[in-house]
């Protein structure tokens, strides 16, 4: 074992972190929609925000939002950045975009994957739709929805997303 | 709200894939361990850091004199574990040890195994036991064993 090739100058140290995940009781019922299809955010019953995925309060009013909102699947592309970098442990293949998408309807973006377009041709505003795995495939994950896709509908001005006091 | 037994659960695990450049000194006492040799370094005091350290703590120098020291040596501490759990290593009830090896000034943390609770002193002596296959690390040392 003394031959020059076994020697290194670095060791692998991963760490592992074991937890068990408890949902909570506002996405606990976003993902119970979730595993049956729907896209259900939450609403401040004070300044009508609507969350998705839903956390259970307002962090602007710092209220419990009890109201439920089913939600469309399709808004736009708020943001987004092209990945190149490959993540170890990580099965999707660079170049890849991820993307802040904000569901029409709602006053919060959330992060997703964007594909079956080039990625020259992805920009802030563009409109997009959920492109869900096949039905038996649903659990409860928002892995449900594989990607977003362009759909043929007019950029959407993000500015006019902003959140409007009510 | 929804009934607490209603609340979804899942494991999770978050692992980060770290590799740890070990530097010029570290490099030959793992490296060494490889070799089935234990390396100290030495200060210009003459006093022995094993496992190597890279800087006296005293003088604030740095080391790079590196000096072979055990394989066998005298427990300073343990603390006996009766019921593994499943991140230990060893799967038999085992102690932890700060073992001074023979050459050296300081003492290194590491198993003892192949023994009773009974028969650990302070002051016992052990030696170590190799692992089968060496990679580098110091779990190439497995454990040590009272000496016989």
């Amino acid at each position: 074992m003394s031959s020059e090739d076994t020697q290194k100058d670095y060791s692998e140290s991963p760490i592992n972190l074991e937890y068990q995940y408890t949902a909570g009781s506002a996405t606990t019922r976003f993902l119970n929609q979730v595993k049956e299809g729907n896209i259900v955010g939450q609403s401040c019953p004070k300044c009508k925000a609507v969350y998705v995925p839903p956390r259970g309060s307002c962090p602007r009013c710092g209220v419990a939002t009890d109201i439920e909102v089913p939600l469309t699947d399709k808004g736009c592309i708020e943001s987004f950045t092209v990945v190149y970098i490959p993540i170890p442990g990580n099965p999707i293949v660079p170049p890849y975009v991820c993307a802040m998408i904000r569901l029409d309807g709602t006053n919060i973006s959330f992060l997703h994957l964007i594909q079956e377009v080039d990625i020259e041709e992805i920009r802030i505003g563009m409109r997009i739709q959920a492109v869900w795995k096949p039905k038996e495939e649903w659990t409860y994950s928002l892995e449900n929805i594989k990607w977003f896709a362009p759909i043929d509908e007019p950029d959407i001005d993000v500015t006019t997303l902003r959140f409007q006091e009510s | 709200m929804s009934d607490q037994k209603d609340l979804l659960r899942a494991p999770f695990e978050l692992a980060y894939t770290y590799k740890r450049s070990n530097g010029p000194v570290m490099s030959k006492f793992f490296n060494g361990l490889g070799e089935q040799k234990i390396l100290g370094t030495k200060s210009s005091t003459g006093k022995v850091f094993a496992p190597a350290a890279e800087f006296d703590p005293d003088t604030h120098e740095s080391l790079s004199d590196m000096i072979e020291v055990g394989p066998s040596g005298t427990i300073e501490s343990f603390s006996w574990i009766d019921n593994p759990q499943h991140h230990h290593l060893l799967k038999k009830p085992f102690a932890f040890a700060l073992i001074k090896l023979d050459g050296a000034d300081t003492s290194m943390l590491h198993l003892v195994a192949n023994c009773n609770e009974s028969d650990l002193n302070i002051g016992s002596r052990v030696t170590s036991s190799w692992s089968e296959t060496q990679e580098q690390r110091i779990t190439d040392i497995q454990f040590f064993t009272l000496e016989t």
